[in-house]
């Protein structure tokens, strides 16, 4: 039996647009990997957890559910890798034990909060008291352990990485989160969407469009309303364009993480520009807060097209330059290619979004979904290495570039009365949504009462599935490129912490 | 290919921005008098700073990031950032402050050497923003180490934590 097949034999709740079943924990049981199928997330509420796929062959998401009979569910994790953290998590937050699971460790949870399975529906009081972490262990001759962070020697996030190492070769790589971890979810429950859209705008600051679409759109799902289409096409300019800022960043800074200042000086300038021209036509350089359930918050200044227009025309006159100078440096070249190479049998298994997965020969694309891309304008790379992240996010740049340039001048009209939102029912709904961030899908996920109040959600950043690739594709590789590995993912911590 | 580039450079106009507008000397007085508390010694005009997320969205560190870049150019002002806080004179810290990061914020706070000055960026660090109240968050920065200087935003923009960061140097010259 395939996977499709043992999910739609459980007993249909309605989730839209994609549907949701509830299954026995037998049927949960004998949810097995196969060919085009692939684990999006696992979360939980009280008492119960819930998984998401994706269906690629059909292009669709489904969803299951499964009962937590006093507080236990079958594990997912031996046949689904990537289900390992969530499962972790599941316990962290929500006090499901997923029985049989690969790794029983919690992640989220140090130990510090004043209860016990926050999310739960009667958390347990602590007495904060952390517990030493454990780590897997590494054993060899002359094997050594590097502990690194929390706080790191950059200006990033927060987290604890700890190395084995032989000689200066990376045996084994363990990344241990949830130092940012600020009860995200506890916060969002009993508000209503708009009220709890602020949160979904902090998941992940560099990805605060990318999650507040998810979340809207999930929330319209839901409540069965439609943004005026003026609103819905300033959000999806609103996406590309983070895209663009970030695509930028990120080839920046993998450039200077190997010494070559060049690029990154030139592609800081490149995107400090169009982060000026962003808060000219909206009134913030990240565009934080814009993106609303039912519409968008304000619509774009009078002259902030052109200000961004402006800002696209020296980025794709300058960009194919950046390549050139990129190519034609083999001490540059010699950093990129062929380090943190991911293993394609790992990628097939834990099914990565975004630039990780496309990089390495994935040809998924949320975008895909909604119609926004279209099948014969997906990009992809071969090389799953930090070259092929990094050529695929200068390839997604370009193209962003031509997407806006075409839909800026041609937004449609405002609507007579100029709303460009939509009122929210107060009545009950679940919905989803899947948005292609710059890293890859965000999911979101919201139930709501009566009265239109979240009664439980989830946001689920890409990053979740880049983190366990990000420890296997340093295998081998030497300390020093650690960084420009890490780089070329730029896995979020706050998106994973909550 | 780099080379051309490089000698255009040399005689274009350059990228960076003018410095921000001078601090009102008001700001400057009740800032110098928030320090002189502080401080056992004048450092000079030239600050190391240290930052620490203690549980940001990541929002302000795009922004701080953006202060080092051509068009801000921090480091013209003699501000720079370094590795550890065994270094600085500044810590930077952003985000709401949660309690899986309250003991690395204080353990990095006890090894920076005084005088130290502690800067809250953005709102979250203000007053914990719109993370107050929950159970895995302990409030502002101050919640953890005494506070000199606040700069809020959401994030605050890299002229804003400019004129901040410079308040502080010409209250310190």
């Amino acid at each position: 039996m395939t996977a499709r097949s043992v999910i739609e034999a459980g007993q249909r709740a309605g989730c839209t647009p994609w549907a949701r079943y509830l299954l026995d924990a037998r049927r949960w049981a004998a949810l097995a990997p196969s060919p085009g199928f692939s684990l999006l997330a696992l979360w939980g509420e009280a008492g119960v957890a819930h998984a998401a796929f994706l269906d690629e062959t059909r292009m669709e998401v489904l969803l299951a559910s499964v009962a937590a009979e006093e507080g236990r569910i079958p594990a997912l994790s031996p046949f689904w890798p990537g289900a390992a953290l969530f499962e972790r998590v599941l316990r962290d937050l929500w006090g499901i034990e997923a029985v049989g699971g690969t790794d029983q460790r919690p992640f989220l949870d140090h130990g510090r909060w004043p209860l016990l399975a926050p999310l739960s529906a009667r958390p347990p009081a602590h007495s904060p008291n952390p517990p030493p972490m454990e780590f897997l262990p590494a054993t060899g001759d002359g094997v050594h352990i590097i502990p690194v962070g929390p706080i790191h020697a950059g200006v990033i996030e927060p987290g604890h990485f700890r190395f084995h190492i032989q000689g200066e070769i990376i045996v084994r790589l363990e990344v241990r989160l949830g130092y940012t971890h600020k009860g995200t979810l506890s916060l969002m429950q009993g508000k209503p969407p708009r009220a709890a859209a602020r949160f979904a705008a902090r998941l992940s600051g560099d990805s605060t469009v990318a999650h507040s679409l998810a979340f809207a759109r999930a929330a319209e799902a839901a409540f069965g309303v439609e943004a005026p289409p003026r609103a819905l096409a300033l959000r999806v300019a609103m996406l590309e364009l983070e895209r663009l800022h970030n695509h930028l960043n990120d080839l920046g800074f993998i450039a200077n993480d190997a010494a070559f200042a060049a690029i990154h000086a030139r592609c800081g300038w490149l995107r400090e520009g169009l982060l000026r021209a962003q808060a000219e036509a909206f009134g913030h350089r990240l565009m934080m807060d814009r993106v609303l359930p039912g519409g968008v918050a304000q619509d774009v200044s009078a002259g902030g097209i052109e200000a961004i227009l402006t800002a696209l025309t020296a980025m794709a006159a300058e960009l194919p330059e950046v390549l050139q100078i990129y190519d034609r440096h083999a001490s540059l070249q010699d950093r990129v290619a062929g380090t943190g190479m991911m293993d394609a049998r790992l990628v097939a298994a834990f099914a990565p979004g975004g630039v990780v997965g496309r990089a390495a020969g994935r040809g998924f694309d949320a975008r895909l979904l909604t119609g926004d891309l279209a099948p014969r304008a997906l990009i992809t790379q071969q090389g799953a290495d930090v070259d092929a992240r990094g050529r695929q996010r200068h390839a997604e740049a370009l193209q962003s570039i031509e997407f806006l340039q075409a839909l800026l001048p041609a937004l449609p009209p405002a609507l007579p009365d100029g709303e460009l939102t939509v009122a929210l029912p107060a009545r009950g709904g679940e919905g989803i949504a899947l948005v292609e961030g710059f890293r890859g899908e965000c999911l979101a996920w919201m139930r709501l009462d009566g009265a239109g109040g979240i009664e439980a959600c989830m946001l689920r950043d890409p990053s979740w599935l880049h983190w366990p690739l990000l420890e296997a594709a340093v295998i081998g590789n030497i300390v020093a490129d650690f960084p420009l590995i890490n780089k070329s993912i730029n896995g979020s911590y706050s998106g994973v912490d909550l | 290919m780099l080379v051309p580039k490089l000698l255009r450079n040399l005689i274009s106009r350059p990228l960076t921005d003018a410095p921000p507008a001078p601090t009102p000397p008001e700001i400057v007085a009740e800032l110098r008098a928030r320090l002189d508390e502080a401080s056992q010694a004048r450092l000079g005009r030239s600050l190391a700073i240290r930052q620490v997320d203690a549980g940001s969205c990541n929002g302000c560190e795009l922004e701080i990031n953006a202060l080092q870049n051509v068009a801000h150019d921090l480091e013209r002002f003699g501000l720079r950032f370094v590795a550890s806080p065994r270094h600085a004179d500044i810590l930077l810290v952003t985000g709401p402050l949660t309690r899986n990061m309250a003991e690395a914020l204080t353990r990095a706070r006890a090894a920076t050497p005084e005088p130290c000055w502690v800067v809250a960026l953005g709102d979250c660090a203000v007053d914990g923003g719109v993370f107050r109240g929950s159970y895995a968050v302990l409030g502002g920065v101050e919640a953890a180490v005494p506070v000199d200087m606040l700069i809020p935003g959401c994030p605050p923009a890299p002229e804003q934590i400019l004129e901040g960061l410079l308040a502080l140097m010409e209250a310190n010259a």
